[in-house]
């Protein structure tokens, strides 16, 4: 299949039968993106709602996420033997990051069943749901990665500009991959709706196989278990730098082949299935 | 000039195991009129629209009228660009405003000019021209300063008022609407009429669906009868209403 081009027509042209299916998906895609202004703006709408009466608004997360790295950081550094300097900013990464991942992966199942009623009556590029979810779970992420700031402040680490810009680099590589999973997971549990809930369990598994609580370097001969673990290396794009390591060149060429496989696959279901989600609501 | 062209299209809907059984009963016992089949997978479709093909040009407000289940409300969402037809083409040409249900997108937190501007923004319509705008809606709705109160605290008149003035606040082209006319009050919907042929003397096509014929006699120039998702009948108000009636009498005779 030929990667199409992106065909402009007149906004309000609206004709199911001018493009191929591939071409509309690719043009869901690009159009999506197109109206950033509109999914940032419903981004925020949808924070302000959820915090709306309370004080703090969303740095109720910032508070709770501050209580669980101190408090697993405490119990889990004494359990490994880590002294809390080395441990407590590796957890501080490693669990915002690991609750962006969990929040992005849950709310990309609903991010269009969600938005039945919006879907049913408006027109809208289908990847805009999707960059709405995003967004939102990215300024949540933002809100929960202040605690790293705050104990790289306290034991003195700096990352360096090198290091901060490496883990943007990283943090796009994730959004990136964020992008397809959100999107398939939406198109599947829209269509089989008791997918969502074995997605949950199995983003607990995740958690548990992942190292976010505990530091790969304690599997001792059976590191290799890592490599099979795609968020492993995707986490690890963001965190070795921020602690000041460089992240291994094996973290970003798994990072990039998930992505360019992911979207693929992604794709070619998207490009299928799209017109098929409004149906399945 | 806006334009509207469905080339034989047809929508079908796979209705999905689990709930088809009992769906399936559901849809038989209550004797709607949408046609039921096995597609290849043995899995049961409905039939929505077949066949279906239609043209309508600048100046014509359609009233869509028919059963339950004779594919009105599909009709419009295909009209919309909700659903992709899954047989055949259509084309649609000018901006189209689906006003299909009263609190799309409708925030009980928000203020209602916060209401306005989300609205405006799911329509695609950039804040600038809702800002200046602004004053015709809030005129529109005759809400006063309620419009800084959040929505939760409005009537269910109010609310509808809101959201009308909110949608109709743009210049569509192409205006679709589904039964809602008929729950408004009376001195309501002579404003809603008269901002709804506002629109059409602005150059649009009007497709409401309705079961209230005063609303069809007064809004429309036109009425498609629906009958199991082809049309019964295309033409004239009147004409297509007495057709209707007399099949209808033929029917309870």
């Amino acid at each position: 299949m030929t990667v199409p081009r992106f065909r402009r027509q007149s906004a309000d042209v609206y004709d199911s039968g001018d493009r191929s299916q591939a071409e509309r998906a690719w043009e869901d895609l690009f159009d999506g993106g197109r109206h950033w202004r509109l999914w940032s703006k419903l981004g925020w709408h949808d924070i302000r709602k959820r915090y709306r009466r309370s004080v703090l608004g969303p740095f109720w997360l910032t508070l709770s996420m501050a209580v669980m790295v101190a408090s697993l950081g405490l119990i889990y550094g004494t359990l490994f033997r880590l002294d809390l300097e080395s441990y407590l900013p590796f957890l501080a990464i490693g669990l915002a990051t690991w609750t962006f991942v969990a929040s992005f992966l849950n709310e990309g199942c609903t991010s269009f069943i969600d938005l039945e009623p919006l879907i049913k009556n408006v027109r809208i590029p289908m990847s805009l749901h999707i960059l709405r979810a995003l967004w939102r779970n990215l300024i949540i992420y933002a809100h929960n990665i202040v605690i790293f700031a705050g104990v790289a402040l306290v034991f003195g680490i700096w990352p360096g500009i090198g290091g901060i810009l490496l883990a943007f680099a990283g943090l796009g590589l994730l959004l990136v991959n964020a992008g397809w999973i959100m999107l398939l997971c939406g198109m599947v549990c829209t269509r089989f709706r008791d997918v969502p809930p074995i997605v949950a369990s199995v983003i607990q598994l995740l958690f548990f196989v992942t190292p976010v609580m505990w530091k790969p370097e304690l599997l001792g001969e059976r590191r290799y278990l890592m490599a099979l673990n795609p968020l492993y290396h995707l986490i690890e794009t963001i965190r070795a730098p921020l602690l000041g390591q460089l992240p291994g060149w094996e973290n970003w060429a798994v990072g990039l082949l998930f992505a360019a496989a992911g979207w693929a696959l992604t794709f070619v279901l998207f490009a299928r299935f799209r017109k098929r989600i409004a149906y399945w609501l | 000039m806006a334009s509207i062209q469905l080339n034989d299209v047809s929508v079908d809907f796979v209705l999905y195991q689990g709930s088809a059984r009992s769906l399936k009963k559901t849809l038989l016992r209550s004797s709607t009129s949408g046609v039921l089949k096995h597609d290849a997978h043995h899995r049961v479709t409905v039939n929505a629209l077949s066949n279906f093909s239609l043209t309508l040009e600048h100046g014509d407000r359609v009233g869509l009228i028919g059963g339950n289940g004779a594919g009105k409300t599909t009709l419009l969402r295909v009209l919309a660009g909700v659903y992709e037809p899954t047989a055949g083409r259509i084309r649609v040409e000018g901006r189209v405003t689906p006003l299909f249900d009263i609190g799309l997108g409708l925030d009980m937190d928000a203020s209602g000019y916060d209401n306005i501007r989300m609205r405006a923004a799911y329509f695609g319509i950039d804040a600038g021209e809702v800002e200046r705008k602004m004053d015709d809606i809030a005129a529109f709705t005759e809400l006063g300063d309620y419009l800084d109160l959040p929505v939760r605290t409005y009537s269910a008149g109010m609310t509808l008022r809101l959201a009308f003035a909110a949608a109709t606040s743009v210049d569509p082209e192409i205006l679709l609407m589904d039964e809602w006319l008929a729950v408004s009050d009376t001195k309501f919907l002579e404003k809603a009429q008269r901002r709804a042929e506002g629109f059409v003397n602005r150059s649009s096509i009007m497709v409401v669906a309705s079961h209230v014929e005063d609303v069809l006699k007064r809004l429309c120039n036109k009425l498609l009868w629906l009958e199991r998702g082809t049309i019964q009948r295309f033409g004239p108000v009147e004409e297509v209403l007495a057709a209707y009636h007399a099949q209808n009498a033929e029917a309870l005779s």
